[in-house]
């Protein structure tokens, strides 16, 4: 059950209202986004002081509070330095400079890229005596206070700036330049923390040479050797990935990856468009060379290098278990492995013994050995490529060939394995095959924390998508799982990669896409490979074998890891591979899990590059960061951070689809930029697989084209009455107005709408609520004007058109969904009433009566039941500044919930928080959902 | 080569058979899923030869003959009690206790072929062969009132190489009783709901797309395909006289070599085409 609230609160503050002093008293204020009178001043480079107060809460709950709302968006490129002095009380200067960092990184972000953390210094000086002057009466304000006031604070000359974006962005690159040196001995201490933007990869010939920080990186390459180089620190994942394939002389390397490990069984991929840096954290520059993309069909590469490697990845999977085969297999693909690289048999040559420098499986035995050698005599006359060929053929009809196992848990709490492979998405229940999904029917993929949702297209004869979710150990684990999905859907069914989403208003989760080649694409590619074959050795399976007998897969150089004694406590010699659960990719030991350390330096890295060195600090809280996308240039104020405390033992709320679907339409925004979109930590995430051209599917295709057309309408009926209100209030102004040309237009619009509203104020009459259902009808459709009480809201019910709502049914077991099948009532009874709290509507009438946008701006926060989320638009109209603030409370919840008490909770927080504002305007839109709550 | 069946071109190659004489002790002990007429069993027998006579005359395998054992009634369908897939056999523990002792046999007959045996020993397990259709290029295993999760996850731990996949079998004794490999890539299907609703769940559960050859009678899709050398395609399908419109069907399948066989009288005893022998391709050199 949903509801949700969207309450919007006028605000007018004169100057004097604005003191910075003031604002002190008012504890509880939250998006109070006072404007300055002097703002009257506009056009320059006059700061608004728009304070935001501290809530009185005890220093831990701050931090906390603090921490939470970095999360939030924005914060999360304040560097962590920045962060990291949360907890002391700062010098002036140094705030106001920290505060500089938020606004440019706004600013930086609408022009697509990541402001390094020296943006404070040009920044600084840049305001000059202007912010001097803020620095006396902000001196006590909590750091909190520092986004929301930046944020709230977008002076007209930043707007100028803002326009131009990119060029601001520029400029500051340089002028960061010339400041780094100083800002580094500054703070020094800090430096090392320091994560860098994306950007200055970029702008490296700027630089002076002194920046350039190197580090050295040591990649574990497929036949057991270790690859070294040095990196610049802020290196994209990319770079390395090119050096590493230059070195093997790879070209077909669109199947391959390098991969970084949590711990044993925590294998990341390292995105190549993103800087290593920031992916790793903590953990050591320590990398495995892997197959990524198992080709379904090896004899259509076009380079017998790239078979070869895909060979030595595919013995290590077998002599490590984690592609089980039987016995014969064993011995024949080890037969294979001994023709490629002995050559023919030779009894001269081949002693008894010579085969068990070799390892064919986990647990070799003797008479494995001798069927080895057996076979090995019946390949005669084979090249060493022809018997990497026939490896290749006989392995990829393995079972398990291409499947990349995760540890899940079905509905009922039942241990499950989900594999992702080129196909779809496989569940295994103890080795057996208990359902299949299919890319094609799969409609969407997500993840919220440690769930992990796919929804399904309606079998035959059903009418109802159904959505399945799987427990997944935590949110790492459920957002690894949903990329390599994503990567997987991608590389080998779309012909190109998808765009990564827009930045959207109020987006929750993670934009991550596969940016990589398709398989169609590297096809393509590699038809055009024209140079003679390389040389190489196979030389390596006996290395490899033998570094295999122990340690984890992938790190097979034991010496490596002695290089990162922090990463790793005991030897990983005798540890053993988890081959019981045959198919089971799980390393159960040896590797950096075992002693401990390891695993919790990637939290404690977390909670530093996350805020501050607080190490009570919950992984839950670092999930918050991806409840907005960082693009909008998110705000946080103190009341929200108040609630976020709250939201850190959020209870699970299912309704992401629907504020992400309404959220796009209604609230656009271009500052989207893919690059920075990464948080190892976004709670959820959002995938869904079109399906676009791939030869074998064309009838799939059609279905998929009615799918989506269904699904569209579906959306639409969901959007609708969301969104309706939200149009009728105009309040949905996208963020980025902020930071675009277009953003004057809106403010004159914005304008409008509130001399619209000084008018109206009071002339309202309460209406019957049958009536009143009705026009809101009319208004939701046609935009009617309408005028109401400023403080007593009236009360407007309205029925909306029914919706009807996916299925929500959990059957992870195709075998018990024929079973089940029979007990699906569909549930279409699904309920949506909007009762509307109406207050001042504007029409045109009024127009003419300009204003200048200064700022817009969103918070969103969640707690147990609710997500409100706060949308702050400020503008100066003829002298008069003006503030408006939009919240939008979803409270979601069981029907144990209240809705009507939370509801008036939430409006009397809302007015709690802003008492001097009125409230005029409540729309809540209620939606029953019967069939959601069986999810949680 | 042995690799995984030497892949789907050698579906059906069979060089042995292992079947078992009936006791007289079928007529009445058989077990049965549903009242009904009485053996003859003179002329089960009879069927019976005629089935081992063209498995061993007319298509030239090695017909290994097991002797009956009265004190076990059902022991003629030894299908059940092992499965056998390239070189290696898992003998099964039937589902029904009655029949555990035909393992015996049945083990003794597999190790004489060499084969890599692998006993169910776990005593929660139990598995009929008559639910396991292998296709060739994986396994379903139907869970039935005979076969349970752990049999299952057994047969998976032996077979490694092969996706194992389950499908629940409620209205029948077998996952076989209304389905069979009628070549490569191709299951012939009854046409019950049932058996439909089966097919829907294998078609789900695999990353390869097979053709299905429905059938009016889920009885007479159970058949036996073999790839005979000399023969090609071969199936072993019920009689005309049996199940007419299913015949006809068959009769569409112009480049197999069809053998109508007739068994009507252990058909009385859920007995099936299939279920009369254990099939084996026994690669000479290894």
């Amino acid at each position: 059950m949903t509801t949700e609230v969207g309450a919007e609160t006028e605000v007018k503050k004169d100057a004097e209202q604005a003191g910075a002093g003031q604002a002190k008293d008012k504890p509880d204020e939250a998006s109070r986004t006072t404007e300055d009178e002097k703002s009257r001043k506009a056009s320059s480079e006059e700061p608004l002081d728009s304070s935001s107060v501290p809530v009185p809460t005890s220093p831990s709950s701050q931090k906390k509070a603090k921490d939470l709302s970095e999360s939030k968006g924005i914060s999360r490129f304040l560097p962590p330095w920045l962060k990291k002095q949360k907890s002391y009380t700062l010098a002036e200067p140094k705030e106001e400079a920290k505060k500089k960092t938020v606004r440019e990184d706004q600013v930086i972000e609408a022009g697509d890229c990541q402001l390094p953390e020296e943006a404070p210094q040009p920044e600084r000086s840049l305001k000059g005596a202007a912010t001097e002057k803020e620095h006396s009466a902000k001196a006590e304000e909590k750091e909190e206070k520092r986004s929301v006031s930046s944020a709230e604070t977008q002076p007209a000359k930043e707007d100028g700036k803002e326009i131009e974006v990119e060029k601001v962005a520029e400029e500051k690159e340089e002028k960061q330049v010339e400041k780094e040196e100083k800002q580094v001995e500054k703070e020094k201490r800090e430096t090392k923390e320091v994560q860098t933007g994306e950007i200055k990869a970029e702008s490296i010939p700027q630089k002076s040479p002194k920046k350039i920080k190197t580090v050295q990186c040591k990649v574990m390459l497929l036949d057991g050797t270790e690859y070294s180089c040095d990196l610049e620190k802020r290196a994209k994942g990319q770079v390395l990935f090119e050096k590493v394939c230059e070195h093997l002389n790879l070209l077909e390397k669109d199947y391959f990856g390098l991969v970084f490990y949590e711990s044993s069984d925590q294998k990341n991929w390292l995105d190549p468009s993103k800087e290593i840096k920031r992916q790793i954290r903590s953990l050591p520059w320590l990398f495995t060379f892997n197959v990524k993309f198992y080709p379904p069909d090896p004899s259509q590469l076009t380079e017998d290098i790239t078979r070869y490697f895909l060979c030595l990845q595919l013995r290590q999977d077998i002599a490590s278990g984690r592609l089980p085969c039987s016995f014969v297999t064993h011995a024949l693909l080890g037969s294979y492995t001994v023709q490629a690289e002995l050559g023919d048999y030779d009894p001269e040559e081949h002693r008894s013994d010579y085969i068990s420098e070799f390892q064919f499986a986990p647990n070799q035995t003797q008479e494995m050995e001798e069927k080895v050698v057996e076979l090995h005599k019946t390949h005669r006359g084979l090249s060493p490529a022809q018997a990497d060929s026939q490896f290749l053929e006989n392995a990829k009809r393995l079972s398990m060939y291409g499947v990349d196992l995760h540890h899940a848990k079905d509905s009922e709490g039942v241990d499950i394995m989900l594999g992702v492979c080129a196909n779809g998405l496989l569940i295994y229940k103890d080795r057996l095959r208990i359902n299949r999904f299919a890319w094609p029917k799969i409609l969407k993929i997500s993840y919220k924390r440690s769930n992990f949702y796919i929804k399904v297209r309606p079998a035959e004869l059903e009418q109802f998508e159904s959505t399945i979710g799987f427990k997944l150990p935590n949110h790492r684990a459920a957002k690894r799982l949903w990329k390599v999905c994503v990567e997987h859907h991608t590389f080998f069914r779309l012909l190109s990669p998808e765009q990564p989403p827009k930045a959207k208003f109020l987006t929750l989760g993670s934009k991550f896409r596969y940016s990589g080649r398709t398989q169609a694409q590297t096809r393509q590619a590699s038809n055009l490979i024209d140079r003679p074959a390389p040389h190489f050795e196979r030389t390596s399976s006996k290395r490899v074998s033998r570094s295999l007998d122990g340690a984890p897969i992938g790190i097979s150089d034991q010496s490596l890891l002695r290089d990162f004694p922090t990463a790793r406590g005991g030897p990983a010699g005798d540890k053993v591979l988890d081959i019981e659960g045959a198919g089971q990719a799980k390393l159960k030991e040896g590797s950096r899990e075992e002693n401990g350390s390891p695993v919790k330096t990637p939290q404690l890295e977390l909670i530093q590059d996350g805020k501050s060195s607080h190490e009570t600090l919950d992984i839950v809280e670092e999930k918050k960061q991806a409840e907005v996308g960082r693009e909008e240039g998110v705000v946080i104020d103190e009341t929200n951070k108040g609630k976020m405390q709250v939201a850190t033992d959020a209870g699970e709320t299912c309704k992401v689809e629907l504020l992400s679907k309404k959220d796009s339409s209604s609230l656009p925004s271009d500052s989207s930029s893919s690059s920075s979109s990464e948080s190892e930590d976004e709670e959820v995430g959002e995938y869904q697989p079109h399906h676009r051209a791939i030869e074998e599917v064309i009838r799939e295709e059609q279905e998929e084209e009615e799918d989506a057309n269904r699904k569209k309408e579906h959306q639409e009926k969901i959007k609708q009455p969301v969104e309706a209100p939200t149009e009728g209030s105009k309040l949905n102004v996208p963020v980025e107005h902020a930071a675009q040309v277009a953003a004057e237009a809106l403010a004159q619009e914005n304008a409008v709408t509130v001399a619209t509203e000084e008018k109206k104020v009071s002339e309202e009459v309460k209406q019957d609520v049958g009536e009143e259902k009705e026009e809101e009808q009319l208004r939701l459709n046609g935009d009617v004007s309408h005028v109401d009480i400023d403080v007593a809201p009236q009360i407007i019910c309205c029925s909306e058109p029914p919706v009807v709502k996916t299925e929500m049914v959990t059957i992870s077991d195709a075998s018990q969904r024929t079973e089940i099948s029979t007990k699906e009532v569909p549930i279409v009874q699904t309920e949506t009433k909007t009762i509307t709290y109406e207050s001042p509507q504007f029409d045109g009438s009024t127009g003419g009566n300009a204003g200048v946008l200064l700022s817009a701006q969103t918070i969103t926060s969640e707690s147990i039941s609710t997500t409100t989320t706060t949308h702050i638009t400020k503008m100066v109209k003829g002298g008069v500044s003006e503030t408006r603030i939009e919240k939008r409370i979803v409270i979601t919840g069981d029907a144990d919930i209240d809705h009507d008490e939370a509801l008036a909770q939430a409006i009397k927080e809302a007015k709690e928080q802003h008492p001097d504002m009125s409230v005029t305007r409540v729309v809540v839109h209620k939606e029953t959902e019967l069939a959601e709550e069986d999810e949680e | 080569m042995a690799g995984l069946g030497g892949g789907p071109a050698a579906f059906g190659r069979c060089t042995h058979a292992v079947v078992r004489a009936l006791p007289e002790s079928l007529c009445r002990q058989a077990l049965r899923s549903a009242p009904g007429p009485d053996v003859d069993f003179a002329r089960a027998e009879r069927e019976h030869q005629l089935y081992v006579g063209v498995l061993k005359s007319k298509l030239g395998l090695q017909v290994l003959e097991l002797p009956a054992d009265e004190s076990l009634p059902d022991c003629v369908f030894v299908e059940d009690a092992a499965v056998v897939c390239e070189e290696t056999a898992l003998l099964t523990r039937p589902g029904a206790p009655s029949r555990r002792k035909e393992v015996e046999a049945m083990k003794k007959v597999l190790e004489s072929l060499n084969l890599n045996i692998v006993e169910m020993v776990d005593e929660n397990a139990t598995l009929d062969g008559g639910d396991v259709l292998f296709t060739g290029r994986e396994f379903f295993v139907g869970l039935s009132k005979r076969t349970n999760q752990r049999g299952a996850e057994i047969l998976a731990d032996t077979f490694k190489d092969y996706a194992v996949s389950t499908v629940p079998v409620h209205d029948s004794l077998h996952l076989k009783s209304f389905c069979s490999m009628a070549g490569p890539n191709l299951i012939a299907i009854g046409s019950s709901e049932a058996a439909q609703k089966a097919l829907k769940t294998m078609q789900q559960m695999s990353d390869h797309r097979y053709d299905k050859l429905t059938v009016p009678d889920d009885a007479a899709a159970n058949c036996i395909y073999l790839n005979v050398p000399s023969k090609g395609h071969v199936l072993l399908h019920r009689a005309p006289e049996e199940y007419p419109e299913s015949a006809k069907v068959f009769e569409k399948l112009k480049d197999h070599m069809l053998i109508p066989i007739a068994n009507t009288e252990l058909e009385k005893v859920d007995g099936a085409l299939t279920c009369c022998s254990v099939l084996i391709n026994k690669s000479s050199e290894l």
